[in-house]
This record gives structure tokens, C-alpha cells and sequence, in this order.
């Protein structure tokens, strides 16, 4: 931060600590995280299951309090869901069935306030066909396929123009040739928006390809391995290792030593 | 290993330029046959046209009028009585008492479950009297609800909205429950206000169960009314359909009991396939929540 030119942090994590309490115990999901999300990132958090990502993905969505630590948008401290961060689920069922695909982005900016009546729908109108979903626009969630239902999602999400869209391994459910050509829509949307992505996932091509910054969390509870860039390729470093080679083996080879008390 | 792979054949790769024309229309439309098969409707109307007929046929062989009259002579007494008022009064002052049950009731029961949904010991007081109430035939209340309202509608009305509240809250409460966690947590995100929540999430999630528990709740209501007014006629003033059987069994006018409870029937499969039908297809059918 020495350069006073450099813009802050659209979102800032500070040493954050998330436990969640299921039947039988406390577990603690990540363990003093910390990092920034500049605005128009494409910042991917990446790591095996178990490290808590998808944890603290909810948490910067506001439905968790943090137990240690800190969540701050735009220098706000995040207390509880709101429209400025919108996330889009893994679940298929994130759609209302009982809204068609136009009823369901319509839903979202009227409910929260955001626009009403022709303004919205306008609005609506204009992400459904960024989504390519014009001609389903009357059509009920269960007559789409998986990857229709999740650019409808997006659309959903990219509609209320929120300050950041937090993705929750939005294309996992997919097949892999859908699942391709997802990722490339999300990158030509990103293109036209320039909006600010937070996207969780476990697959390391898929990491590469979204994210222009990854964040690896080594699992159980997830901790800052590190953090990478990335240009959307998988290069060759000065390193002679792919990133994606790279990734792998911070990930699963080289085991960092473990402290005994951390200093965040 | 080595050897099995070794002795794989190769093979030249395969690329069609033209691809086989002349499969005529892929989308061919059904016949006429295969398209009435699919009506439900009609099958439901051959279905009962062919009860009819056995019951017809059963009654002509078994020559005994007193017993089981023919379809035909109930038909007949059906339309006799209907045409003299005598049925048409008894059904409408039944379904009046009905509806006023029934619509008691539901207000209650959704009374009930916003308590439950919304307090954690009102989900646990819903419950315990669900498992206590439900099980408990809502005739075994009558002689107690005639000591307590008298002899009159009252105590037809109370054993009514016993019939009718625990099902219709035990089925709301639990399709409540099992809304969609996703569903819940689109809803905050969204940022919906307390009410936009339970009317824009909850309500809509659970429809499928709330539309069970209202029928069930329907026919728990109609089965106890007629029940009441069978033990209760003889002393209320004004007569329902159960009271009408009740004295034309009296008076051995067997073709007029069958009647009435033709009336019961009829009227139950007209709400089951008119409202309750209908309200499915425009909504759970429509949104594939329920195929």
C-alpha cells in the first residue's frame, strides 16, 4: 500500500475464523484467512473438499457470523445477506418453480428494491439475453436443463448489478462439455460487466481459467497455502511448471510445516 | 497386458459427409385412439360408467330391492327427490355446516403454523398436539361437544374444525419444513421483509403439501359431518344428508338412502376433480413440483 495511487479493496478479509456447529460437534471451517478482492477481480478461491470454502463464501454472503476476524465491503463490515452481494448456488434448484425464468429475475431486483415495474423488467429482459435465454424467457425451471438453469441463475444474479457476485461452484453439477462452454459465457460476461466475481470451486483447470487471482486453502480447517495469478491459460512459469502443475503440488506434495500457533 | 493391447486391431476412423435423409417428420403427432387413451377425463368417465354397470347388473341378479335397489331406481329417487327440494335442501344445509367447519378450521390451522414456523416451542406445541389430536376420531368428541354448545350447529361445527385443523397443520407445518434451504437462503439474499418471506418463499415452497392437507382435511370433514348428523339429526331441527338417510332408512325407502349417499360421492368427486384438480394443474403441475 505504498503507492497512495493504488485503489482499496472492494473486499477485505482479515484473519478470519468460521466454525459451524452440526449434530455431533463444532467444526471449525477456516482458520485465520485472510485476503483482498480488488474491484472487477476474478478471484477464485481453489481447494480440496473440506477446506471451507464454500463456508466462507457463505460468510462473505452474510450467513455467517465470523467467530474471529473480520469481513469488510467497500470499508463495511458485512452482517447479514443483502442484494449487494448476490450469490449464485451450486443447486439446481436455486430458481423458484413457481416463477418462469423472466418472473424469476423479476423477482429478484423487485423484491429487493432495486427497480420496479418497466425499469425492472427492462432490466430482466436485457440479462436474459446476455444469458442467450430470450427464447425461454415464459418457460417454468423444470422444462430448462442444468446449464440453462444456472445461466438463468447468473442472469439472476448479474441483473441486480450487485457490488460483487459470489459463485458457489456454479458449473460443478454440470457435464463437462457444458460445463466448458459455461465457463467461456462467464468469461465473455465478465468482459461486457467488467463485474466483480468471488468463485469458489475444486477444480484446479477450472480455477485457472476463470481466475485472473487464486486463493489455495489447504483443507481441515482451510488456511492461506497461497496465492496466485493467473492469465487465464495454463503457462509454463520461470519455473518450468504449468500453473496448473504448480497448483497441484502447493495443494497435495509439498506439505507446509505446521505451526504450532500462527501468526496471521 | 502388454499383449492384449498388442493385439487390438487398428481400425481407419469413420466420417460420414452425407447423413441418411427420408426419416420422414421427426415429431409425428399421435392418433385419435392413442390421444383419447391420454384423456384423463374420459377414462375416469368409462371408469364410472362401467361401476355403474356392475352395480346394475349385481342388483338386477340379486332381485332385492330392500337390500340393494338398481342403479336405475336410484337414479330415479335421486332425481324424484331432488326435483321435490326434499335432497336439495338436506345437501345445501349440509355443505353450508360444511364450509363453515371447514373454513373455521383452516383458520385455525393457519393460525397454528405460523405460531409453529415462527417460535420454536410453538413448532413443539404443534407437534405434541398434532400426535395427541390427529389420531382421535373427531365423532368420539360428540357427546362432549353437545354438552358443551348444545344441540344445535355449534357442537357440528366444533367437531368439524377438530376433523379439519390437525391435518391441514400437520401438513403445512411439515411442507414448511421442508422447503428448500437454497430456497430460504435466495430469499435473504434477495433481501424479502418477514411477510414477502413466508408469502414469496415458504408458502409457494410448501403448496404441495398445504394442497394435500386441504384435501385431506376436505374429506376428514365431509366423513364426520354426515357421521354427526347420523347420531344428531334425530334431535336437531334442520336436516343434513345424514339426517335425510337416517329417515328414509327409517321409512325403508332403501332407493332415497342410496340417493343420499350418491349425493356424498358425487359431490366429493365434483370438489376432488373440479377445485382440487384444477387448483394442482395451475399450480404444483404446472411449476413440476408435482408430476
Amino acid at each position: 500500500m505504498a503507492e497512495g495511487a493504488a485503489a482499496p479493496p472492494l473486499l477485505s478479509v482479515e484473519g478470519l475464523t468460521l466454525q459451524y456447529r452440526t449434530r455431533e460437534s463444532l467444526v471449525t471451517a477456516t482458520y485465520r484467512v485472510s485476503f483482498e478482492v480488488l474491484a472487477s477481480d476474478r478471484y477464485v478461491i481453489l481447494g480440496p473438499s473440506g477446506c471451507g470454502k464454500s463456508t466462507l463464501l457463505k460468510a462473505v454472503g452474510g450467513y455467517i457470523k465470523p467467530v474471529e476476524g473480520s469481513i469488510r465491503l467497500n470499508g463495511r463490515e458485512i452482517a447479514r445477506p443483502g442484494p449487494d452481494r448476490v450469490l449464485v448456488f451450486q443447486e439446481f434448484d436455486q430458481l423458484l418453480p413457481w416463477k418462469t425464468v423472466r418472473e424469476n429475475v423479476l423477482f429478484a431486483l423487485t423484491a429487493s428494491g432495486r427497480l420496479k415495474g418497466r425499469a425492472a423488467s427492462e432490466r430482466a429482459d436485457e440479462y436474459i439475453a446476455k444469458v442467450h435465454l430470450t427464447k425461454f424467457a415464459d418457460s417454468y425451471p423444470h422444462q430448462l436443463s442444468g446449464g440453462m438453469k444456472q445461466r438463468v441463475a447468473i442472469a439472476r444474479g448479474m441483473a441486480m448489478e450487485p457490488e460483487i457476485l459470489l459463485m458457489d461452484e456454479p458449473f460443478a453439477a454440470l457435464d463437462a462439455l457444458t460445463r466448458g462452454k459455461m465457463q467461456e459465457e462467464l468469461l465473455q460476461l465478465w468482459e461486457d460487466t467488467k463485474v466483480t466475481l468471488l468463485f469458489v470451486t475444486h477444480s484446479i483447470p477450472e480455477a485457472v481459467r476463470i481466475g485472473n487471482r487464486i486463493l489455495l486453502l489447504s483443507p481441515h480447517p482451510g488456511r492461506v497455502r497461497a496465492e496466485l495469478g493467473s492469465a487465464g491459460v495454463d503457462s509454463v512459469g520461470p519455473d518450468g511448471r504449468t500453473l496448473s502443475g504448480r497448483i497441484e503440488s502447493l495443494l497435495f506434495d509439498e506439505a507446509p510445516i505446521s505451526r504450532e500457533s500462527a501468526h496471521g | 497386458m502388454a499383449e492384449a493391447r498388442l493385439a487390438l486391431r487398428s481400425r481407419p476412423d469413420i466420417v460420414n459427409t452425407d447423413l441418411p435423409e427420408g426419416f420422414g417428420v421427426v415429431a409425428k403427432p399421435l392418433g385419435r385412439w392413442e390421444r383419447l387413451a391420454d384423456n384423463n377425463v374420459l377414462r375416469k368417465t368409462v371408469l364410472l360408467a362401467g361401476l355403474a354397470l356392475a352395480w346394475q347388473i349385481y342388483a338386477l341378479w340379486l332381485d332385492n330391492p330392500l337390500l340393494v335397489p338398481t342403479f336405475t331406481d336410484t337414479a330415479k329417487a335421486f332425481f324424484a327427490s331432488l326435483r321435490s327440494g326434499e335432497l336439495a335442501a338436506a345437501t345445501f344445509h349440509s355443505i353450508a355446516l360444511l364450509l363453515q367447519g371447514y373454513a373455521l378450521g383452516l383458520l385455525f390451522a393457519a393460525l397454528a403454523t405460523a405460531f409453529a414456523i415462527t417460535t420454536r416451542i410453538g413448532a413443539d406445541l404443534l407437534e405434541t398436539l398434532t400426535s395427541m389430536f390427529n389420531p382421535l376420531p373427531s365423532i368420539a368428541l360428540l357427546p362432549l361437544a353437545m354438552i358443551w354448545f348444545g344441540l344445535g350447529e355449534g357442537s357440528i361445527i366444533f367437531v368439524l374444525i377438530h376433523a379439519v385443523l390437525w391435518s391441514v397443520a400437520l401438513n403445512t407445518h411439515s411442507g414448511f419444513k421442508s422447503v428448500s434451504p437454497t430456497w430460504r437462503m435466495v430469499g435473504q439474499n434477495y433481501g424479502l421483509s418477514q411477510i414477502g418471506y413466508v408469502t414469496k418463499i415458504l408458502i409457494p415452497g410448501a403448496l404441495p403439501s398445504i394442497l394435500t392437507g386441504l384435501k385431506i382435511g376436505w374429506a376428514f370433514a365431509w366423513r364426520t359431518l354426515i357421521a354427526a348428523e347420523l347420531v344428531f339429526g334425530v334431535s336437531s331441527s334442520g336436516g343434513g344428508l345424514g339426517w335425510y338417510i337416517f329417515q328414509n332408512k327409517n321409512l325403508l325407502e332403501i332407493p332415497n338412502v342410496f340417493a343420499g349417499l350418491l349425493t356424498v360421492i358425487v359431490f366429493g368427486l365434483v370438489v376432488d376433480n373440479l377445485v382440487f384438480r384444477t387448483l394442482e394443474r395451475r399450480t404444483v403441475r404446472r411449476w413440476g413440483m408435482q408430476s
